[in-house]
């Protein structure tokens, strides 16, 4: 019948399948839902072989010669001379582009896994040089497989290897810079501003007008043999100068982040880096433009510093536009939480697009968005789309750099090359230098080590390349020289310099970046110190540093916030959304079954135990709270992201909501108890006075909600885990002889679960706290950090 | 006019001595001093309370009563003056120069204990040796002062936690059967460590020219 045939000759994926499908509608019964899968494919075909007699078959595109049926086929075209079916077709052209593209960044992948495997047996060589290293040994990898030909030998010739220019700038980049920006730490980045202003701008312009002039006057004196050199005039040599000045982002980022420098040394050249690229832009612009022309004015100057100022400040301004929107528009998303981190992405680069247009500065446009949408968006989103815009950057810039350098150590062996000792060498050996004027402004002094540590760590990259890929062959003739000059700087600043900075570091003891939790006594001191510095140059009438920022805190409080923040969390000060932070890490890393629980002989030591008992714990929490919060806070460092474990496998939300809805009533609890008016107010502890005259307390509460959720037990009297507190500090307090080991074991007593809540009634649980209300019976239902 | 200025300066050189501040610094702070007391000699707390940039602050109070403090004068002496005089007023600032590049490692350590002695002074009102439980809660209260009743409970929670977290960096030993008496000196010191207070606590005086200011009393 119709149906065997049809059925023998099943084709795949029709363009016309929509159509098929609308013809479907017409032709079958109501009743098609209940056809199993098969009897659909069957009415499918049934349909096809319907389809081919109307019109419709007209309207199939004429190149689907796989998909038109045969019976057309045999009806239509009577002199189409007809070959064997081919049951199975290669047809490279049509996915080639994705496909190459996703081979690309599985390679890249691949070699940072297999980086990390030879990283634990030579461990000094940081991971981008390794990666570089990795591409030299590609590379003859790639040539065999250019030999292997076919396909891909000729796109391999069409699409040079190396770095295409525009997918540099256009997607390699962006995430790289995006990253950076987002988890900038904006109090070190602003407290230091001066000083990395300084090193950006006058440091860059300085280095590009001596690297240039100085390469010029080396050029100009050779002696006798008349080289290629001497073609090369002032302004090449200067557009060289202002490509090979700029200290490189992507390769500090790389380096600096696995030396772990101290704070203030590691933003200085970072931050230097960023905010070098509106010089770079500018000089770039500038000389390339009037190479051509072959001098430039006094008026092109003036042109240029006002073109220098219009770049940086547009470029920040439009990253703050956008970034002001992405807040904005994060604040309504409470409904649609699984599009929030793409908000995020997309205001970004639209930001980093917008500013390249005007051929303003991207980077400090991209930058300013990430850094100004930060505290606003994080108050807004959910904590998984945090989670999901964290990985996702980390992801693409990992991925970027490691393809970055790839594209690199490609571009070395299979580039144009033109090399030329003295050019390369004396480049080498200019580049990056001269700290020490600046100096001179600095309040809080740089040391001679901390100065060289960073000039050590001016690198530079692959923007650099990828700029001096970009210039004109007909207009620069000394292209091939200037990159191969390059590609020179390049890899000797990254190998050299970056495997030998962290040697270096160790030698010079320079102060390294302190493993220190941020504790909450620094968070108060900090804000304390503030109002306080505040408050004295208010005293002293010197409208300083200080004066303005706490009126931008205070703007920000009034009106910024208010408008781009949801809720409740627009009012919520920043002391307090740091405690509620650590408490909410608290609350996630509970363990989610409970040990079992001891008998309560305990109970009679509990009078005595019970006031330090629960300072305990709770000191005992905050330990290892504010160990999460660390390694929350350290994790804007890629390469040291390592799985969280307290990101991924979270319960329901629904069990994490109620574990902070819990967390807060023993909060408020607590401080009930604590206002117990019984102590004197001086009382230094809880209430060790208070029960020690009432210790009779013992009362078992009733559970306080029926959901059968995990509990947090902060200090809660009607936790029947209270003993198995009681037990486990007993436990850790014999432990404690060593000393301040007992961090690690303070992990271990963590306030315990229930199973499902029905481990209860313990009847010689304790109660705490006398005057304990109890919880309240109404549920907090807006969170504002929880979905 | 010469008379006086030689007794001036010779004024200026003791208290450049005792400060440690150059005397373009001491002249600009002397002006400031005679805006503040309106040309008298000493200046009282009203005089400083009148500030109007000063009203915004949630620490305002603490921040006036260490002015008056006599502890932090360095002359061992406790409790609290209602009149100041340009000396004490200078005092008072010198805790919050910076450090230079000459200022050696222990000068630098000199400097941090001065300034978190004077930051301890400022928490320790009843002047017993140690920041108790409630001294902190009204620290922290104070910092969330601004902020609405929303401050209130979580602001002695936030107090309690730090305590305990200053009793476990200093005490890690310590047994159920002890409590935590309060944060001494010592302790204070340790647990801010961190923070690098010498290069933290300190502002920008440099030649600052006050008279050029508007004075804090006809606008903020």
């Amino acid at each position: 019948m119709q149906c065997d045939s049809s059925v023998a000759s099943l084709q795949v994926i029709s363009p016309s399948f929509v159509q098929q499908h609308a013809c479907e509608e017409r032709f079958t019964q109501p009743g098609r839902e209940e056809f199993t899968g098969a009897g659909l494919l069957l009415l499918i075909v049934l349909v096809l072989l319907q389809g081919s007699v109307l019109p419709l078959g007209a309207t199939s595109s004429p190149d689907t010669t796989h998909n038109v049926d045969n019976r057309q086929v045999k009806e239509e075209k009577y002199n189409y001379t007809k070959k064997a079916f081919p049951v199975l077709t290669l047809d490279y052209h049509h996915i080639q582009a994705p496909f190459e593209i996703s081979l690309w960044i599985l390679l890249a992948s691949l070699m940072k896994l297999g980086e990390y495997h030879v990283n634990v047996t030579h461990a000094l060589v940081p991971p981008d040089t390794s990666s570089v290293r990795h591409c030299a040994r590609e590379l003859p990898v790639d040539h065999r497989g250019s030999s292997r030909g076919g396909a891909h030998q000729t796109s391999w010739r069409r699409s040079p290897p190396v770095l295409d220019s525009r997918l540099f700038f256009l997607c390699l980049l962006p995430p790289i810079i995006l990253d950076a920006g987002y988890f900038l730490p904006i109090r070190p980045f602003m407290e230091n501003l001066g000083t990395i202003l300084m090193f950006a701008v006058v440091g860059t312009l300085w280095n590009a007008f001596f690297i240039g002039g100085l390469l010029y006057a080396v050029c100009q004196i050779q002696p006798a043999n008349p080289s290629i050199l001497h073609k090369i005039e002032l302004l090449p040599c200067l557009l060289f100068g202002s490509i090979i000045s700029a200290v490189d982002p992507v390769a500090v980022l790389a380096v600096f982040e696995e030396i772990h420098i101290n704070e203030l040394l590691h933003i200085l050249v970072f931050g230097e880096s960023l905010l070098n690229d509106a010089v770079t832009v500018v000089l770039y612009h500038l000389f390339e433009e009037y190479s051509g022309a072959g001098t430039v004015t006094v008026l092109d100057c003036f042109l240029g510093i006002i073109s220098f100022l219009v770049v940086a400040i547009g470029g920040v301004l439009v990253g703050v536009i956008y970034g002001l929107l992405a807040a904005f528009t994060s604040r309504f998303t409470s409904h649609v939480r699984v599009i929030e981190p793409l908000f995020v992405f997309v205001y970004a680069y639209m930001a980093y697009l917008s500013a390249e247009v005007f051929h303003l500065s991207g980077i400090m446009a991209l930058i300013a968005c990430g850094a100004t949408m930060r505290p606003y968006v994080e108050a807004n989103i959910s904590h998984k789309s945090h989670t999901t815009v964290k990985y996702f950057l980390k992801m693409w810039s990992s991925v970027s750099e490691t393809l970055i350098f790839i594209f690199l150590g490609v571009a070395t062996v299979d580039g144009p090359h033109h090399w030329n000792w003295t050019f390369v060498t004396v480049t080498v050996l200019l580049c990056g230098w001269l700290t020490y004027v600046i100096n001179k402004f600095r309040i809080v002094k740089l040391t001679t080590k901390d100065q060289f540590i960073i000039a050590y760590g001016g690198l530079r990259g692959a923007i650099a390349f990828s700029l001096g890929f970009l210039l004109d062959k007909k207009l620069f003739p000394m292209r091939d020289m200037f990159l191969t000059a390059i590609i020179t700087v390049v890899f000797f600043t990254v190998f050299v310099q970056g495997m030998t900075i962290q040697p270096l570091v160790e030698l010079l003891a320079v102060k390294k970046k302190q493993e220190a939790k941020r504790t909450i006594n620094e968070e108060i001191h900090t804000q304390f110190l503030d109002h306080l510095l505040t408050g004295i140059e208010d005293i002293c009438g010197h409208y300083g540093h200080h004066h303005w920022k706490d009126k931008l805190n205070r703007f920000n409080k009034k009106y910024v916030k208010k408008c781009l923040i949801a809720g409740e969390r627009s009012k919520e000060p920043q002391l307090i959304a740091f405690y509620h932070k650590m408490e909410f890490k608290q609350a996630i890393e509970m363990p989610k079954k409970p040990p079992p629980a001891k008998p309560a002989e305990k109970a009679e030591k509990a009078p005595s135990q019970l006031p330090k008992g629960r300072e305990e714990e709770i000191r005992k929490i905050l330990r290892s709270n504010l160990q999460r919060t660390r390694l929350r806070l350290r994790s804007y460092n890629r390469h040291t992201l390592v799985a969280d474990p307290f990101e991924d496998g979270f319960g329901d939300l629904l069990i994490k909501k109620q574990k902070m809805i819990e967390l807060e009533k023993k909060i408020k609890d607590m401080n009930n108890y604590l206002t117990v008016p019984a102590a004197p107010p001086d009382s230094p502890t809880m209430c060790r006075a208070r029960l020690s005259s009432d210790p009779q307390s013992y009362r078992a509460k009733p559970e306080s909600d029926s959901v059968p959720t995990i509990q947090v037990d902060l200090a809660s009297p009607q936790s029947p885990d209270s003993v198995n507190v009681m037990d486990e500090f007993r436990r850790a307090g014999q432990q404690r002889g060593g000393g301040r080991g007992e961090e690690d074991q303070g992990l271990m007593m963590r306030p315990h679960k229930t199973g499902e809540g029905a481990d209860g009634k313990d009847p010689q649980k304790l109660t705490r706290c006398l005057s304990d209300p109890g919880p309240s019976a109404d549920e907090e239902e807006d969170q504002p950090f929880l979905p | 006019m010469g008379a006086s200025q030689t007794r001036a300066e010779h004024q200026y050189q003791d208290l450049a001595d005792k400060t440690g501040f150059s005397f373009e610094q001491i002249k600009n702070l002397y002006q400031r001093f005679q805006q503040l007391s309106g040309n008298e000699e000493t200046i009282s707390r009203a005089n400083l309370n009148s500030i109007p940039a000063l009203a915004n602050n949630p620490i305002r109070k603490q921040i006036i009563g260490a002015f008056f403090d006599k502890r932090n004068q360095h002359q061992d002496e406790v409790g609290s003056c209602d009149q100041i005089g340009f000396e004490q007023f200078l005092m008072v600032m010198s805790h919050f120069r910076p450090p230079n590049l000459r200022t050696t490692d222990e000068e630098k350590e000199a400097m941090r204990k001065e300034k978190l002695r004077f930051l301890f002074n400022m928490h320790d009102s009843d002047n017993d040796g140690t920041i108790t439980l409630a001294e902190y809660r009204k620290v922290v209260e104070e910092l969330l002062s601004k902020s609405g009743e929303i401050g209130q409970e979580t602001a002695k929670a936030i107090a309690d936690a730090a305590m305990l977290e200053v009793a476990s960096i200093n005490v890690p030993n310590m047994g159920p059967e002890e409590f935590y008496e309060g944060i001494t000196f010592e302790h204070f010191e340790e647990i801010l460590k961190g923070l690098e207070m010498e290069s933290r606590m300190h502002i920008r005086f440099l030649d600052v020219d006050t008279s050029t200011m508007r004075c804090g009393k006809s606008q903020s």
